[in-house]
């Protein structure tokens, strides 16, 4: 397995996404995941936390919304959630012209980022730490 | 305070990949990605394919399987350049290593570049390299319920290669049940039947690779380099 680049992967996304946002912490990450994507849940967030300390990400809790792979059948359109391996069926008419959709989806949806604080805005334009953004 | 993102978590590697991309194209090479789980024939494939190709396609290999038992004295032999990734046991190819072997790659004088990926049948669907074409090598004795097993790499790719078809018999492999699981998540799939041990439709395999090199623009040519 790849968790490893993944978890950067994740990391990278979500840091670059909060550095345009105005360089707060990220409290919560929100990932779409297909359930045919190989990707294990629990360790990623276990190295997730390893590599996101001292980042604008440290202690942000990583949120998976698993995809449903869908088996479409052409016959008589019937439409069930499957995982791996795939029925090779239709289980309502016994068909074998079948057609999978989605359960491929590997992205960042959102990030959570901690509120502004009250008093910064007010004034939009004053020059803030964290947002220099280039590199 | 939410964010909206919508970004692919692998999203640096796919600018690296299309920055390969952009050097393939450049250099008038089209590249293909060779994935399957070890044994399957992807090096056979790769020689078989170097073997046959038209004039007009001078072929490199890079390769990423540490278990390959590629021979250097064989491709010498073909005068076909290889340059050999050490993946450090990773799962998978990435698009950076791809950018650091293309360097020790004669990209003026090749037109098709095959990499051979490393053995596995899940890791690697994930990751791009910039290659225009990516293809599954499957083979007989591994059973006709591998699409099945393996949609996510089955669908990731735009070719499927059956090799040791010689051995059809033997392992009473059944071709439909093994077709329909790939129309599954792709109808339109090409599926190729090869024996690389006899020969047997390599032809047209060949043939059907041929056809998808774009020979190269002039004014895109001299952007080379
Ligand atoms: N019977 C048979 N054996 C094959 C065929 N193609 C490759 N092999 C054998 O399968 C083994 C693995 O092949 P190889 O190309 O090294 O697989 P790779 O690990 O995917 O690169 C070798 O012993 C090959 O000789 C084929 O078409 N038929
Ligand atoms: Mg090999
Ligand atoms: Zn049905």
């Amino acid at each position: 397995m790849h968790e490893l680049p993944v978890t950067q992967g994740i990391l990278s996304v979500a840091i670059e996404a909060a550095e345009q946002a105005g360089g707060r912490r990220i409290v919560a990450i929100d990932l779409v995941i297909g359930t045919l994507s190989s990707i294990v849940d629990d360790s990623v967030q276990f190295y997730f936390d390893i590599l996101s300390r001292g980042t604008l990400a440290d202690g942000a809790v990583l949120r998976f919304r698993r995809e449903p792979a869908i088996l479409v059948c052409w016959d008589c359109d019937y439409r069930t959630q499957v995982v791996a391996p795939l029925p090779a069926l239709c289980s309502a008419c016994g068909s074998t012209r079948l057609i999978l959709r989605d359960g491929q989806e590997f992205f960042v949806e959102a990030i959570e980022i901690e509120e502004p604080p009250p008093e910064e805005s007010n004034n939009e334009s004053s020059s803030r730490q964290g947002n220099s953004g280039e590199q | 305070m939410k964010v909206q993102v919508v970004k692919a978590i692998l999203a640096s590697n796919d600018e690296v990949a299309q920055e390969n991309r952009a050097a393939f194209d450049a250099n008038g090479i089209l590249a293909l990605n060779v994935m399957a789980s070890p044994g399957a024939g992807k090096t056979s494939l790769i020689l078989a394919t170097s073997q046959r190709l038209p004039a007009h396609l001078r072929p490199a290999v890079i390769e990423g399987d540490l278990a390959s038992s590629i021979d250097a004295d064989t491709l010498a032999a073909h005068h076909i350049p290889v340059v050999q990734i050490n993946t450090g046991g990773n799962c998978h190819l990435d698009a950076p290593m791809i950018r650091s072997a293309m360097p020790h790659l004669p990209l003026a004088d090749i037109e098709l570049l095959m990499v051979e990926n490393v053995g596995n049948l899940v890791c690697p669907a994930n990751f791009a390299l910039g290659t225009h074409l990516s293809i599954v090598v499957a083979s007989v004795p591994e059973g006709h319920d591998k699409p099945y097993k393996y949609p996510g790499m089955f669908s990731a790719v735009d070719a499927v290669v059956l090799n040791k078809a010689d051995l059809k018999e033997v392992f009473e492999f059944d071709l439909d049940f093994f077709r329909r699981g790939i129309e599954m998540l792709k109808p339109s799939m090409p599926l190729f039947e090869v024996s690389c041990r006899t020969g047997a439709g390599l032809d047209a395999w060949v043939h059907w690779l041929a056809t998808q090199y774009q020979p190269v623009a002039p004014a895109a040519a001299s952007v080379a380099q």
